[in-house]
């Protein structure tokens, strides 16, 4: 017998969901509760859920001492400079590899990415140095760089997967339209590949804004993105709870916003190959 | 004008020789089918006319000019393919005009022949579609309706209805059939389907290992297979030589009737027909065809007579014996 979606086990499965998203969201709930507590109040055991005095002082204590505006134009800068610089050079990559592929490009794609597969954390006295060196600590340029670097395998391989789901024969079928190479991108191959270059995009976008490990190891104060400006309050001066968190909560506001927006799009990347 | 002619033609993907050097004429205005098994080679002899792919030796003929060194827009040509390779961001308006535009004619014009076109096909009401909102047939339709409304020379079919289920596959061999003819341009149309090849072709060219078999009307082909693989018919073997027959052409007898002997293995009871596939012992299984229905079922023995005029003999090549 076919399984019937009953009424009763409609409602068993999406209480089920809601309760699992609820847990998987909880952390970040509360995080931004205790940006509107007082420290006291963000210590407090048991601590109290809703019935708080709310306070907006951690925002603008965080606002005072530290410019978030300015850490937020970097993160703006280094997340979007390195996808932009990724993109422009993963494009052709992938292309050519999509579509005229040598004996080689499979060998090729896997070291791409293989780089991934070393820890960051082996290279970073050699890169270190070599930053000081040339004077890119602490500079945007020197972000932008290395976080294009790490993800372009990443980039190369997304866009490669797009491109290989766009058919050989609608292309062909273009050729025989008489559309030249320049038309044929123009006409059938880029409003075909858009939905896979917005996702890829995005996608990374994401990745760049949140990365820590580079961003934190190779800025202090001028080129310091969020993730930097959100670090600086977990050590040096104890543990601040509630200031922490209001200055989490405005590090990951952005982002959070550009993902609500965009999770159309952004599953539908995701799943192109997979549903057509 | 559309008359092709194919010299010498020759195409090798590295050592793999997948053409090995075929000649054909074919005339203006003609229906004709390439045959033959997966792997022999008839699509990549369509894509080699198309320019597709480049020729590795010969010539291809476009009304007398060679055309193996043209772009395959500039042939004159038009392809509808199997999986159909619909532009999937245009509508049906976009997709059968797409051609047009691209030689540059003027909006109106283009939408006028556009218009005609989808007219011919039963598509009007669906010009403003996107392809993923259409059935496979009417998908199949703005594929045939993006290769007519160019006025080729030639139409170039790829195994067009293969994606299709049965019903709608009759259906549109008809429509395209008489479509070819109401237009009388030349066309070439590949398929494994020998229905297809016998009901649609003016000619049938079968293609086998590379090689062009034989080339004649369907009813040639019939009566006068040039070789085994032509025939796909019972099969003999005696001695060196092979005697074949076609199904139709064995006489069911009870056994011991004279012919040769064997055990019904399967009967398949259409109403229309009957065939039975006999197992004969040491001349191996023997396909009978019987028109109308027939009580007899599976370990029946029966005999199997051949009508003597109807025998084809072959080589042990698997080449034809004329005379």
């Amino acid at each position: 017998m076919a399984r019937m979606a009953t009424r009763q086990r409609v409602v068993i499965s999406t209480i089920g969901a809601w309760l699992f998203g609820f847990l998987i969201f909880f952390p970040i709930l509360w995080m931004v509760l205790a940006s509107f507590k007082t420290e006291l109040e963000a210590f407090a055991i048991p601590p109290s859920f809703l019935f708080f005095h709310w306070t907006l002082e951690n925002y603008v204590t965080v606002q005072e001492r530290s410019d978030y505006f300015h850490h937020a134009m970097n993160s703006v800068i280094i997340a979007g400079g390195s996808t932009l610089i990724a993109l422009l050079i993963a494009i052709p990559a992938a292309w050519s590899m999509a579509f005229s592929p040598t004996k080689r490009t499979k060998d090729i794609l896997l070291w791409m990415l293989s780089t991934k597969m070393m820890p960051p954390v082996g290279v970073l006295v050699p890169i270190y140095l070599i930053y000081k060196t040339v004077g890119l600590l602490d500079s945007r340029i020197g972000l932008v760089f290395i976080l294009c670097l790490g993800n372009l395998p990443i980039v190369i391989w997304m866009l490669f997967t797009y491109f290989k789901e766009i058919p050989r024969d609608i292309l062909e079928a273009a050729r025989m339209d008489g559309a030249t190479i320049g038309r044929e991108l123009v006409y059938v191959l880029t409003p075909m590949a858009i939905p896979g270059l917005a996702s890829t995009l995005l996608l990374n976008l994401i990745l760049a804004w949140n990365e820590a490990f580079w961003t934190l190891n190779l800025s202090t104060s001028n080129a310091a993105p969020l993730t930097t400006f959100i670090a600086s309050y977990s050590s040096p001066e104890g543990l601040f709870w509630a200031k922490l968190s209001a200055a989490s909560t405005l590090a990951i506001a952005p982002i959070l916003v550009l993902g609500w927006f965009s999770q159309k799009q952004l599953v539908r990347g995701l799943t192109f190959g997979a549903v057509k | 004008m559309g008359q092709i002619t194919l010299q010498d033609v020759q195409k090798s993907f590295g050592p793999v020789h997948i053409i090995k050097g075929a000649d054909l004429d074919i005339a203006d205005g003609s229906f004709v089918v390439f045959v033959g098994p997966s792997g022999c080679g008839k699509t990549t002899l369509l894509r080699l006319i198309a320019g597709l792919e480049d020729v590795s030796g010969g010539k291809i003929l476009i009304d007398g000019k060679n055309v193996v060194d043209t772009p395959p827009a500039k042939r004159g040509l038009s392809m509808v393919f199997q999986s159909y390779a619909l532009y999937p961001h245009m509508s049906v308006r976009g997709n059968i005009g797409f051609g047009l535009k691209m030689a540059g004619l003027p909006k109106d014009e283009i939408n006028r022949k556009v218009e005609a076109a989808a007219a011919t096909l039963n598509l009007t009401p669906y010009l403003d579609r996107k392809p993923r909102e259409l059935s496979g047939g009417q998908r199949q339709r703005v594929a045939i309706g993006r290769a007519i409304v160019r006025e080729p020379k030639a139409f170039l079919f790829d195994e067009p209805l293969s994606n299709l289920d049965a019903a709608l596959r009759v259906q549109m061999r008809i429509e395209v059939t008489r479509l070819q003819k109401q237009l009388g341009t030349t066309a070439i149309y590949v398929t494994h389907d020998q229905v297809e090849a016998m009901t649609m072709a003016d000619k049938i060219v079968v293609l086998n290992g590379g090689k062009i078999e034989q080339y004649g009307s369907p009813l040639e082909l019939y009566e006068r297979p040039a070789n085994l693989f032509v025939t796909g018919e019972s099969a003999l073997q005696r001695g060196a030589a092979t005697i074949g027959v076609r199904p139709e052409h064995l006489r069911i007898e009870r056994e011991g009737a004279g012919g040769w002997q064997g055990t019904i293995s399967v009967a398949e009871h259409l109403g229309s027909d009957t065939f039975l596939y006999v197992d004969a012992g040491p001349l191996g299984m023997l396909t009978a065809r019987y028109i109308g229905e027939l009580s007899l079922h599976a370990g029946d023995r029966v005999s199997l007579v051949p009508d003597p005029q109807r025998i084809h003999r072959f080589d042990d090549g698997g080449n034809a014996l004329r005379g």
